[in-house]
């Protein structure tokens, strides 16, 4: 019997007045799996996001993580399972009055209790690891560029080994090389920690090079869910367009290429 | 079993290191949560061996490479043994990741530095008090440019914080009047009744609330609640940048937000001083009449006869001035605003602090002012 999925959306509904954004969503995200986002620019990706770390209230549906309501639950038990994700919002959402070590250092602060030597050696690697130059630790959010936030941004969200990462627009804004490297450290960190990945993303290089299943949000709705190879199949003119645009042709004949 | 299965990583086995010839032997699951436990001043051992390892993280890549790092020190380099592929992927990251060393410590402050410090400070003052008249010459220079080009002025905006500044404010200012002008009477009566010169209260209330109290407590009012509520709209738009964005877009932030409000301010403090006033000595009518019998007429008789009409007219001299004061420091601190939030609600009560400061400094100038020219 397969593993139940580690993420279930059921009949998702959310509004924001009376526009709907969602409407009767389903997904499933595997256990271990990178799963890529995609969608035009305003169909909820974040809004999607928002509603699975429990945000943001649906208007109806029902949303489980590691088969935990994330809603319905105690304060208790919502505490111990937002210790099992870390989530990187679209523009860092760094603590702007705290410097980039004490905002990696925030959730170890928060949630366990750890030496102030090993929480600042942890923070260090962390930061390292992300490819944030050393200096970085001592720096204020509002003192780094763009790229660099996201990076802090996301040594935060794993500061924890957390078992899921909700990454999003991770390489937006990046140079190609730099997001070659996020890539491949979200890559390896998957390996390493068996890492569940929620990446939105509008990134075609990054579906194609991380990513095992990719879903198509769409109309309210997840459109179609599968690889990438799936996707080209599609028949639907945004998931072709989407896929085969010429921006699209660029990263396939990247991808052959290497 | 989904439940169970999913939940497996809460059940941890505390993590062990043990010594046998030679062997550093780890056991157990290194997680972040449980690292601590483990005693990593360890000098002896040529092998480290995470055969009976459960669970490991970058928490645990880290203590191993720790470990390594501290024999190395020793005189031996360790092999590591009984890791399977991603341990020793996640471990040779590490190797990469982490700083030589301990983290660096930070230098304890000497008496050298402390004086610097203060040294910093001050010029740092002088400086934002230098910037702070310049940007005072740059609004003023805005506005005289918009009077000469009257087309230029943002009608809605000045009217919208006219009613933000001054119509919202009158119930306070009022409220706030009536009560001084009680105070006044009853303090007043009090002292005054012993000598039997009571209607003197009149005298009393009428040049202390008209030259003095009225204006520079609805001053003090506006500036707690305007002249921070400019600085931290004008600081938010800074911290996200609309202000960059305008002046790419050859939008002048000062003309556009600035001037609007030091207008609005301008136009209306005098008219809540006035409110002020009247609000004042209606209080004070009020309990003269309850405490010391002195009657509505007679008080407004006392009052129109009595009273020099300049101690109104030095009240309302004083209030334009007071009116650029909160309009220039709120609309200043809120462009100084940096990036981060912290700096947002610090300036937005040094803003408040240094406009009542300058406030009072300018009324007692006044007052020598005036005491001089003797009106
Ligand atoms: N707090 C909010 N109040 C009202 N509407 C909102 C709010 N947040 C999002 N929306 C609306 O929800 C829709 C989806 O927004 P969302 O941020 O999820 O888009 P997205 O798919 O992430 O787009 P992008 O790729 O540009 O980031 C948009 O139409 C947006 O206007
Ligand atoms: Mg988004």
């Amino acid at each position: 019997m397969a593993e139940p999925p580690i993420i279930s959306v059921r009949g998702l509904v959310t509004r924001f007045g009376n526009h709907t954004i969602h409407d009767g969503l389903d997904l499933d995200v595997r256990k271990g799996e990178i799963i890529g986002i995609v969608g035009g620019s305003g169909t909820g990706k974040s809004v999607l996001l928002r509603a699975v770390v429990g945000l943001l209230k649906p208007a109806a549906g029902q949303i489980t993580v590691f088969g935990e309501n994330v809603r319905d639950t105690g304060v208790a038990d919502y505490r111990r399972l937002r210790r099992r994700w870390g989530v990187m919002f679209q523009d860092g959402a760094l603590f702007s009055s705290l410097s980039v070590q004490q905002n990696v250092e925030a959730p170890m602060r928060e949630q366990l209790d750890l030496s102030p030597q090993t929480r600042a050696a942890l923070a260090a690697i962390k930061v390292r690891m992300v490819g944030l130059p050393e200096n970085a630790l001592q720096k204020m959010p509002s003192e780094l560029s763009g790229g660099m936030r996201k990076r802090a941004g996301f040594a935060r969200a794993i500061a924890l080994d957390p078992e899921i990462v909700f990454l999003d627009e991770p390489t937006a804004g990046l140079d190609p090389i730099g997001a070659a490297e996020f890539d491949a450290l979200t890559a390896q960190l998957r390996r390493t920690l068996g890492l569940t990945v929620f990446l939105v993303t509008h990134d075609l290089d990054t579906l194609h090079a991380i990513c095992d299943r990719i879903a198509v949000l769409a109309e309210g709705r997840v459109l179609a869910t599968g690889t990438m190879a799936q996707m080209l199949e599609v028949d639907h003119p945004w998931v072709q367009a989407y896929f085969k645009g010429p921006r699209a042709r660029a990263a396939l004949i990247q991808k052959e290429a290497s | 079993m989904n439940a169970s299965a999913l939940l497996l990583r809460d059940q941890k086995t505390p993590p062990q290191i043990t010594l046998s010839e030679g062997v550093l032997a780890l056991k157990g699951d290194l997680l972040i949560s449980t690292i601590e436990s483990l005693d990593l001043r360890q000098s002896a051992g040529d092998t480290i061996d995470l055969s009976g390892v459960g669970q490991f993280d970058t928490a645990a890549a880290w203590a191993v490479v720790t470990l390594e790092r501290r024999l190395q020190r020793a005189g031996v380099s360790p092999v590591i043994t009984g890791a399977n592929a991603s341990q020793l992927d996640m471990i040779s990251t590490l190797r990469q990741n982490m700083p030589e060393g301990d983290a660096p410590k930070l230098p304890r402050l000497t008496i050298v530095d402390r004086l610097e410090n203060i040294g910093r400070a001050t010029v740092s003052a002088m400086q934002t008090a230098l910037s702070m008249v310049a940007f005072l010459g740059r609004v003023v220079a805005t506005i005289v440019g918009l009077i000469l080009r009257p087309t230029r002025i943002r009608g809605t905006a000045i009217v919208h914080h006219m009613q933000q500044v001054g119509l919202s404010a009158v119930p306070i200012v009022a409220l706030m009047a009536f009560l001084i002008g009680v105070v006044l009477a009853f303090q007043g009566a009090a002292q005054l009744r012993q000598f039997g010169a009571e209607v003197f209260v009149v005298d009393l209330i009428a040049i202390s609330i008209l030259r003095e109290l009225g204006i520079l407590l609805t001053a003090i009012i506006v500036a707690g609640r305007s002249g921070s509520a400019f600085t931290a709209a004008i600081g938010a738009m800074k911290m996200r940048e609309e202000i960059d964005a305008m002046r790419t877009l050859g939008i002048d932030p000062i003309e556009v937000l600035v001037a609007p409000r030091v207008i609005a301010l301008i136009v209306m403090l005098p008219v809540l001083g006035v409110i002020a006033n009247f609000a004042g000595l209606f209080g004070g009518m009020v309990m003269s009449w309850i405490e010391l019998g002195v009657a509505p007429g007679v008080f407004q008789a006392r009052l129109l006869s009595n009273t020099d009409v300049w101690h109104f007219g030095v009240g309302m001299i004083k209030a334009p001035f007071f009116a650029l004061i909160i309009g220039i420091v709120g609309c200043f601190e809120g462009m100084q605003v940096g990036g981060d939030t912290e700096s947002l609600g610090r300036l937005t009560s040094t803003s408040v602090v240094v406009t009542i400061f300058l406030v009072i400094t300018a009324d007692a100038m006044f007052s020598i002012f005036f005491s001089i020219v003797g009106v």
